[in-house]
């Protein structure tokens, strides 16, 4: 099974090479942020899958961490590319609206 | 790698040791496991291939958001089989529950501002362009 | 308070998930961490069945359920479109009419949209949301109202059968 687990684990990284590709290319902003985001979610599988191959079940708490800290990072460069600056409230049209009702 | 797990119950069949159930279970277990693993990395690789090749961004953010949701869930999937019951096979479903909540939400955030920062799709019918075609842009 | 229980006994639930010692020193650490959270969460203002959403869990797994089956659908749908040498589709842009009225119901169907391949929810408005479907089939308006009726209803918003087929 860890033979099974290392090919496993070698096509993801395959899949991963291939997302660079158009995070290099990609002709739009949004494209690069696209492909950070889904490299991420590899790299998350990829750290599931390592931590069966070197039998080590602390990997997968990286893991966890990973793919948490990967959705911090994509809104976090989204809100910063759209406001250029990262102390906006993100719900403020919604406050200023209530505000005005009452 | 399940020949060689059937071929080990079958020499142990054969060697006049009883094939116990455990064995059969441990076999039938591989064998969803890997399925599963290999049914997900067919839809990371096809998402991939996916992002690549399609022609607009819009459109890229469906091949992304199917490595992200079937092919994630099912390589995990496969995982747990083979972690069996344990805390690891709970922290991995722990994983497949932040990634189902958070890889659609980061997707509609990138749309939105991509569609709010004035990015227009492209609509209608598109084909790829032939071997020797000049490809326009 | 209700809330602030369940919250409290979601993540202890986490807490426990995640660590899986019990040594006094350790829980006495999950417990200090516990009441950090929900000593933020009071302060933030933000106690109430939304930072919460536990109370309906059967009818969210029930809907998970029917959510899986419509995803792998899609999912072998595109994977169909992009593997295919000519690589034929249609992008659409739709516009959905949201049934869910509460905020969370309504986060639970844009999600949901945007988790089955082939949709995604670009702007989420007052009455409607805005979709880019991959495929031009994928846009029809039956799939969106069953969906948004199930999402409705996963959320414990009473369930209309007449839209539910």
């Amino acid at each position: 099974m860890a033979y099974f687990n290392l090919a496993a684990a070698f096509f993801v990284l395959v899949s991963m090479a291939l997302m660079l590709g158009r995070l290099l290319l990609g002709p739009t902003l949004y494209d690069r942020i696209l492909a950070v985001n889904s490299f991420g979610t590899k790299t998350v599988l990829f750290l599931c899958v390592f931590c069966f191959v070197i039998d080590r079940p602390d990997g997968v708490d990286i893991a966890l961490l990973y793919a948490l800290m990967n959705f911090i990072a994509t809104i976090a460069v989204l809100k910063f590319f759209r406001y250029r600056a990262l102390d906006v409230s993100l719900a403020k049209s919604h406050i200023t609206q209530s505000d005005e009702e009452r | 790698m399940l020949i060689q797990l059937v071929s080990s119950v079958s020499e142990s069949a054969t060697a006049g040791t009883p094939v116990s159930m455990a064995d059969i279970l441990h076999v039938l277990f591989s064998a969803f496991s890997i399925l599963s693993i290999l049914a997900g990395l067919f839809f990371v690789l096809g998402g991939t291939l996916g992002v690549l090749r399609l022609p607009d961004f819009f459109t890229r953010l469906h091949a992304a958001g199917m490595t992200d949701t079937l092919g994630a869930e099912l390589i995990i999937l496969g995982l747990v089989i083979q972690a069996g019951f344990s805390q690891m096979s709970l922290k991995l479903l722990f994983v497949a529950f932040f990634l189902l909540i958070t890889s659609p939400t980061a997707t509609h955030a990138v749309a939105a501002a991509a569609y709010q920062a004035g990015l227009q799709p492209l609509l209608g019918r598109y084909r790829a362009p032939e071997p020797g075609e000049e490809t326009k842009q | 308070m209700r809330f602030i229980l369940i919250l409290a006994a979601a993540l202890a639930i986490y807490w426990t998930g995640l660590s899986g010692y019990f040594k006094p020193m350790l829980i006495s650490l999950g417990i200090i961490s516990i009441l950090l959270v929900l000593g933020l969460v009071h302060r933030m203002k933000i106690m109430d069945g939304e930072t919460a959403p536990y109370g309906n869990m059967h009818r969210t797994l029930y809907y998970s359920v029917w959510l899986f089956r419509e995803i792998v659908k899609a999912n072998v749908e595109v994977v169909k479109a992009v593997m295919s040498p000519e690589l034929e589709v249609s992008p659409t842009l739709v516009k959905v009419p949201t049934r869910p009225t509460t905020d969370i119901g309504k986060t639970m169907f844009a999600n949901s949209i945007t988790l089955t391949p082939g949709t995604v929810s670009m702007e989420i408005g007052e009455k409607e949301i805005l979709v880019h479907a991959l495929l031009e089939p994928m846009s029809a308006s039956e799939g969106f109202d069953e969906m948004s009726a199930r999402s409705a209803w996963s959320v414990g918003e009473p369930l209309d059968r007449a839209r539910l087929m």
